[in-house]
């Protein structure tokens, strides 16, 4: 395992275009060894897309993504599907993309508490099964970098926490970094040492207290009264105060949220 | 060796047992893919390779080998840019293909070709030069595919995962491309244009039962294979019935059998393993 010192990967004003749409704009991020970054956002905010930019998956169609080069990367993808057709035990899937020891994969499955299932088949696991076998998978090769897209899906309540206190565990015992792009506001606010909330662009980005404390951040998730409203709209170009009365452009620097450059009916 | 493929039957089972080994994992892969139709399409365009081949007077298997590998490598590109439903492109490619290599045929009034010989291949004409070729293009065939194994699996299973965690998914797919159009060059004289689909596909479907990993998958399609070549052959020869077909119906059976009861036993023996 190496530690390198500088961004193990980041991305510089990055963007994907897919036909003239702009599915994500202008994100800049970094990843640092033992940090555990949270991507949160409403669906199609481009959550998937910017981790995918950071893994080189996709490349961006401007700005820059850089890696470490070398860099070992553990992924679990929002979806994957296993065909009938596909003999593959979870034994051998732990070996899909690099030689592993046996050794290794009793510690990842144990870690998940999926051992049991080692000589199962994939496709015959249950959603929360799968979900977890796919994390082991991710942390058997002892990554430098972590990126979960939605690693909870179909877990249940308590099983939720106990990933979560894996996920923090991993990275202190492997010192690796973490990007967790996850819905469950409440307890990626409390595992993570800094989130990036995105809507098309960066919205709000920095720990998790001074992310909670935005109006971006309230607008995307904490409207109360209307908040199918915000989630559509979502154009805070205006802050409301607590008397109810409209202040000025939130934050004007970045120009994001002016009429000027979002043109109307866009997403964001 | 030599005084053995002295004997036409001889040389017909030498050579279909060495397309059998190359095509079964190479079918296992295509059948993981669902790529059914596009090594279909890619075999269809093998038709226009044989034709041209006969207009330039040259080598068959080199020109269906860069004919196959022009249309398969066209339909990566063209499924990536193309407003058109995949499935739609390959039956675009295919038929076309197929259509374009008979009107090519039709233009060489100078040989007479026989068209069933290159639909269904006449593996009871192999010839010693037909069998050498197999075996070395089979032979680099595999130990391509032993090469890109890794990378190639992991992205059968998810691109995605296989390009994150640094492998080159692309690369493989290429690779894997050029391999599928090397056995179709190497086999199209004995199987034939409509029947290496089914030699690349039956045999691999009838192992799924069997197999509780890929790399056994693929071992067991091979055998399958080879199987359905001796049992077609002699079947032919018992029943004076054409031998590309008996070959296909003979694999038929051994998916029919994969799937019966019968099966159970074989599968149960199988299952404690570690």
């Amino acid at each position: 395992m190496f530690i390198p010192k500088s961004p193990l990967a980041s991305l510089d004003a990055a963007g994907i275009n897919r036909g003239g749409r702009w599915l994500v704009r202008g994100v800049d991020m970094t990843v640092e060894s033992g940090e555990i970054v949270s991507l949160i956002g409403p669906n199609g905010s481009g959550k998937s897309t910017t981790a995918k930019m950071i893994l080189g998956i996709l490349p961006p169609d401007e700005g820059i993504a850089s890696r470490y080069s070398h860099l070992r990367v553990g992924y679990v993808p929002q979806t994957v599907s296993f065909d009938w057709s596909l003999p593959l035990t979870v034994d051998r899937f732990m070996k899909l993309t690099g030689r592993v020891s046996s050794t290794d994969i009793d510690w990842a499955l144990s870690e998940t508490v999926t051992s049991h299932l080692r000589r199962e088949e994939m496709r015959t696991l249950s959603g929360g099964e799968f979900q977890r076998v796919m994390l082991a998978r991710s942390i058997v090769r002892k990554p430098d970098l972590l990126v979960l897209d939605e690693p909870i899906q179909g877990i249940d309540f308590t099983g939720e926490i106990a990933i979560y206190e894996l996920i923090k565990r991993i990275r202190d015992e492997l010192h690796c970094g973490v990007i967790l792009i996850s819905h469950d506001l409440h307890v990626v606010m409390a595992a993570t040492d800094q989130v990036i909330c995105l809507n098309g662009h960066v919205c709000c980005s920095g720990t998790p207290d001074h992310v909670a404390s935005t109006a971006a951040y309230r607008e995307l998730f904490h409207t109360s009264e209307d908040q199918t409203h915000a989630l559509y709209k979502h154009r805070h170009d205006h802050r409301h105060l607590p008397d109810g009365s409209v202040t000025d452009y939130y934050h004007k620097s970045d120009q994001h949220h002016s009429d000027s450059v979002s043109p109307p009916n866009s997403p964001d | 060796m030599a005084g053995l493929l002295d004997d036409f039957f001889m040389r017909a089972l030498v050579a279909g047992v060495g397309i059998a080994i190359v095509a079964g994992p190479l079918g296992c892969f295509i059948v993981w893919r669902r790529l059914a139709f596009f090594g279909d399409t890619i075999s269809h365009a093998a038709l226009l390779g044989v034709a041209l081949s006969l207009l330039i007077n040259s080598s068959t298997t080199l020109v269906v080998f860069l004919v196959s590998a022009f249309v398969a490598l066209s339909l990566l590109l063209i499924q990536k840019r193309t407003i058109l439903p995949a499935d739609s492109v390959l039956s675009l490619l295919s038929h076309s293909t197929l259509a374009l290599g008979l009107v090519v045929l039709g233009f060489i009034s100078w040989v007479r070709v026989d068209i069933m010989g290159v639909l269904f291949g006449d593996i009871l004409a192999t010839s010693v030069t037909d069998i050498l070729i197999i075996y070395i293009g089979g032979l680099t065939a595999l130990i391509a595919l032993a090469i890109i194994w890794r990378p190639l699996f992991a992205a059968t299973v998810d691109r995605e995962i296989a390009k994150a965690e640094g492998m080159n998914p692309d690369r493989a797919n290429i690779i894997f491309v050029f391999l599928i159009a090397c056995v179709i060059a190497i086999s199209i004289e004995i199987i034939g244009v409509l029947l290496i689909t089914a030699m690349l596909i039956i045999p691999a479907a009838a192992a799924r039962r069997f197999s509780s990993s890929p790399e056994q998958m693929v071992v067991i399609s091979g055998l399958i294979g080879s199987a359905s070549v001796i049992g077609g052959l002699f079947g032919s020869l018992t029943w004076d019935t054409p031998s590309g077909p008996t070959i296909v119906v003979a694999a038929l059976a051994c998916f029919l059998v994969s799937l019966s009861p019968l099966a159970n036993i074989l599968v149960l023996k199988k299952a404690p393993h570690s």
